[in-house]
């Protein structure tokens, strides 16, 4: 059998999405946000919402994110998305409208938006990668750095006398009134990427059907920023980051609802 | 501060100093003559109807057809605080809503007396509610009236009609709108659901008319 | 009487919410804050998503307000905002965002005496803001300045013309007093909101969804890494900003003739206190007259040289230290002196204090010794 004969679409098992296009990705090896787009590329697509999507990127790493995902990308400025995310909701209640930021952008600059979106239920999924590191700047501190973690502006480690303790958005973001679905994931293992897609795709409906915010926090690697490999990252992360920032669902009101 | 008249006749007699005389061929009062603008000022203590009575006037004005202003003096929102606003209504297109000089000052408390007086222009008109003001006007180059609209609204047990009262005895001695348009304007400035105190407001103005009293 | 047209008494805020409504926009989006807070208070209570459809939102802040305006714009729908001093400079960041991206968008500033916090009396201060801008990179954005209640009213009508046909947001320059007097005012009739397929048709490039499966898709950024790029990317809002220039500058004279020997060029309040100054003067015999920008970007520069042919002595009336007066320097090419006259820090010049900075102009020009750009206080 030839190499033409074998690739045929009646023996295909998996492909990359259509929504997902050939531009090559500017994101280290090992980095979370690569398996992100393309879970939410194929949840798209899924949904079939190709034509009804605005979807808005960060300032941070996924501040390039409309390269790779085919449809309508606005990129806010650092901090805003959730507020820009809420007026387009509101204009075009029928489009999915999610936003897609980091911890630097989501927990830090934008926290003001960040908390009253949530707060006043914007029908919107909100994606929200924690890495718990600055890493397109090049690895400084983030709201969301643990205590002792050696970054840039913190190179003795983070202290609380110095810099504060982390801040646990997603913790805050369970007791307002206005969210209805809040969950924490990571994309490290394939059971867990699936899990992952799940909860994204629930919280893109929840914008469908006007239940209220969706807050998706993936909890991720950095190997650049933390100054690892790939691998020495994932396991950093269990071992440092999922006892910190544990996974599961932190709030559904949507499925008691049921 | 002086007023307008007196300053533009200073601006006449620096021009005549520095330019020839051929200029002047018309004065200030050609240009009052020619056409009617009636600039009040109304100033009382906040909660006293100042800014209303300023609204239903101008409502008033544009009910005759004509151009109008209303530009209130305002501060942080507080009650009892004192309130200010000048009315402007004219026949010609009102060019600066804020003036040095009035030709009516309507004053409801001592200290908006005391600041407006001196500002009514030589010939114009101060109307003070009785019980509000201890110490009269005192020029004699211009009108003073004199209207107890507190007193009345207190024996009539209505104080909210005492502005309409003010309004009243105001359009009495400077006839700017009939008591019709002023009703009409009512209809317009107020919303639909206080439509029915519109009788007892206009009641209220007529009421004025017959208690202002001249003092001077 | 009943024959007249209907007119309504509305303060300048008011105004403006009224209009944005019948004008067909789509949303608004703001902060309280004094002396503006009439037109969110206005658009609350008319409850325009029950009638027209348009959105209302009392944002946490102005940032959200202006990056809520920039989602909205990157969508293609006619929005506006409206703010005052303070919080039209939490808004710079936004704005240069929206320029960058070409976006429309409608940003109404009614303007108090600063700087800081400063005071919520009425002020003109911010020229320098709506004009030059307080947001990064080479930019600019259309500036409006109505001087009466009814202008504001008309000005919306305008800003949503210009800002889709230009591609870049449009301030409406106002201050304190016209935000907070009342005049009578004709409101324009209902126009409906655009409906989806207009806005797909009217604005390609807006990242809606609409019709990608037959294009590629839209995105907007304002970040690019090649120099080269953002270079070429200047240049093109450049060309388009000449071309503004060019078609959008508007003015109005007043009592300008063939002998006019003096002129005073105001905008927005000072404009209204102006032209009773002239009347004073004309009085007198003074041959003045008044020029009002009614854009201060594109600004009236041609007229302002042709003027200052022949008119040697220009008195800028604006109500702060003195913005404008710069741009009146630049337009009369050095043939003419300007003056400054104006209060600030929220207080207002009257017609007779205006009469006589224009006395003290004028005698420094007789005394004929009067040093080039001297400001008058």
């Amino acid at each position: 059998m030839t190499r033409e004969e074998l690739i045929i679409p009646e023996n295909r098992i998996y492909g990359k999405p259509t929504l997902m296009n050939d531009t090559p990705m500017h994101y280290c090896p090992g980095c979370s946000h690569g398996v992100v787009h393309k879970l939410v590329a194929e949840i798209i697509e899924e949904m079939g919402m190709e034509e009804d999507t605005i979807a808005i990127c960060p300032v941070g790493c996924a501040v390039f994110a409309y390269r790779y995902v085919d449809v309508d990308w606005i990129e806010a400025s650092h901090g805003r998305a959730p507020a820009c995310a809420s007026a387009i909701k509101r204009l075009w209640p029928n489009k999915l409208v999610f936003t897609y930021q980091g911890d630097g952008d989501m927990a830090c600059i934008g926290t003001g938006e960040t908390i009253h979106a949530l707060n006043r239920g914007e029908n919107i999924a909100m994606i929200f990668i924690n890495n718990a590191i600055y890493g397109m700047t090049g690895g400084q501190m983030a709201p969301t750095t643990l205590m002792g973690m050696k970054t840039a502006t913190c190179p003795y480690g983070r202290q609380a006398d110095l810099h504060g303790y982390p801040l646990h958005i997603t913790d805050l973001a369970v007791n307002l009134e206005g969210t209805c679905y809040v969950t924490r994931q990571a994309v490290n293992t394939v059971a867990n990427i699936r899990k992952a897609k799940k909860a994204i795709r629930q919280a893109f409906e929840n914008s469908m059907n006007k239940k209220g915010t969706s807050l998706v926090e993936i909890v991720s690697t950095c190997a650049s920023g933390w100054k690892m490999t790939p691998e020495q990252a994932n396991q950093w992360m269990v071992d440092n980051m999922f006892p910190y920032y544990p996974l599961g669902d932190l709030k559904n009101t949507v499925v008691n609802e049921k | 501060m002086k007023s307008e008249k007196f300053a533009t006749a200073a601006v006449y007699q620096w021009v005549a100093h520095t330019r020839s005389s051929k200029f002047f061929t018309f004065s200030f009062l050609t240009l009052q003559l020619r056409t009617m603008t009636e600039e009040i000022i109304i100033s009382g203590f906040g909660g006293q109807g100042v800014l209303s009575m300023g609204k239903i006037l101008a409502y008033a004005g544009i009910m005759e057809g004509k151009e109008v202003s209303w530009m209130p003096a305002y501060g942080p929102e507080q009650r009892g605080g004192t309130a200010n606003v000048t009315v402007i209504v004219s026949d010609d297109m009102v060019s600066s809503p804020i003036v040095s000089s009035y030709d009516t000052a309507i004053v409801l408390n001592q200290p908006s007396l005391e600041k407006f007086e001196p500002q009514v222009k030589p010939g114009g008109a101060i109307i003070y509610d009785g019980h509000s003001i201890i110490q009269p006007p005192k020029r004699d180059d211009i009108n003073v009236y004199r209207i107890d609209a507190m007193e009345e609204a207190a024996r009539t047990g209505n104080s909210k009609v005492f502005n309409m009262l003010v309004l009243g005895g105001y359009l009495k001695v400077r006839p700017i709108a009939t008591v019709e348009d002023v009703v009409k304007g009512l209809h317009k400035a107020l919303p639909e659901r206080h439509h029915k105190l519109i009788p007892m407001n206009e009641e209220a103005i007529r009421r004025g008319m017959e208690l202002i009293k001249k003092m001077n | 009487m009943d024959n007249q047209k209907d007119f309504v008494l509305l303060k300048g805020n008011e105004a403006i919410a009224k209009a944005a409504i019948r004008y067909g926009y789509d949303g608004f989006f703001g902060y309280p804050i004094t002396p503006q807070s009439e037109v969110l208070e206005t658009l609350a209570a008319d409850k325009p998503w029950e009638t027209t459809g348009m959105v209302v939102l009392q944002a946490e802040s102005e940032l959200a307000s202006i990056n809520m305006l920039y989602g909205a714009g990157c969508t293609g729908k006619l929005v506006f905002t409206s703010s005052s001093s303070p919080g039209i400079a939490l808004m710079q960041e936004g704005l240069s965002y929206m320029a960058g991206n070409e976006l429309p968008g409608v940003i109404v500033s009614v303007g108090r005496g600063g700087p800081g916090l400063g005071t919520i009396q009425p002020g003109q201060a911010d020229y320098y803001q709506a004009v030059y801008g307080g947001g990064n990179g080479d930019y600019n954005t259309i500036v409006l300045a109505p001087n009466s209640v009814q202008e504001m009213c008309d000005c919306m009508g305008k800003a949503a013309e210009l800002t889709f046909k230009w591609r870049m947001p449009v301030i409406v320059l106002s201050d304190g007093m016209i935000g907070q007097m009342m005049e009578k005012v004709e409101l324009p009739p209902y126009r409906p909101r655009r409906t989806d397929e207009e806005i797909a048709k009217q604005c390609p490039w807006a990242t809606n969804g609409i019709g990608l499966k037959n294009r590629k898709y839209n995105f907007m950024s304002t970040l690019e890494f090649d120099p080269a790029v953002m270079e070429e990317r200047n240049q093109k809002m450049a060309a388009k900003y000449h071309q503004v220039e060019a078609e959008e500058v508007d003015y109005e004279l007043y009592r300008v003739d063939d002998d006019t020997e003096y002129l005073i060029v105001a905008y927005g309040i000072s404009s209204r206190i102006s032209m009773k100054a002239v009347d004073l003067l004309r009085e007198t015999g003074v041959k003045i007259g008044m020029l009002r920008p009614k854009t201060l970007w594109p600004f009236p520069n041609k007229i302002i040289s042709q003027l200052s042919e022949r008119i040697k002595s220009i008195l800028c009336v604006e109500q702060c230290e003195g913005q404008m007066i710069n741009d009146v320097r630049l337009a009369t090419e050095g043939q003419a002196t300007v003056f400054h006259s104006g209060r600030s820090g929220g207080m207002v010049s009257s017609p007779m204090e205006v009469v006589e900075d224009f006395k003290s102009m004028a005698r420094e020009k007789m005394s004929n010794n009067w040093p080039k750009g001297y400001w008058m206080k």
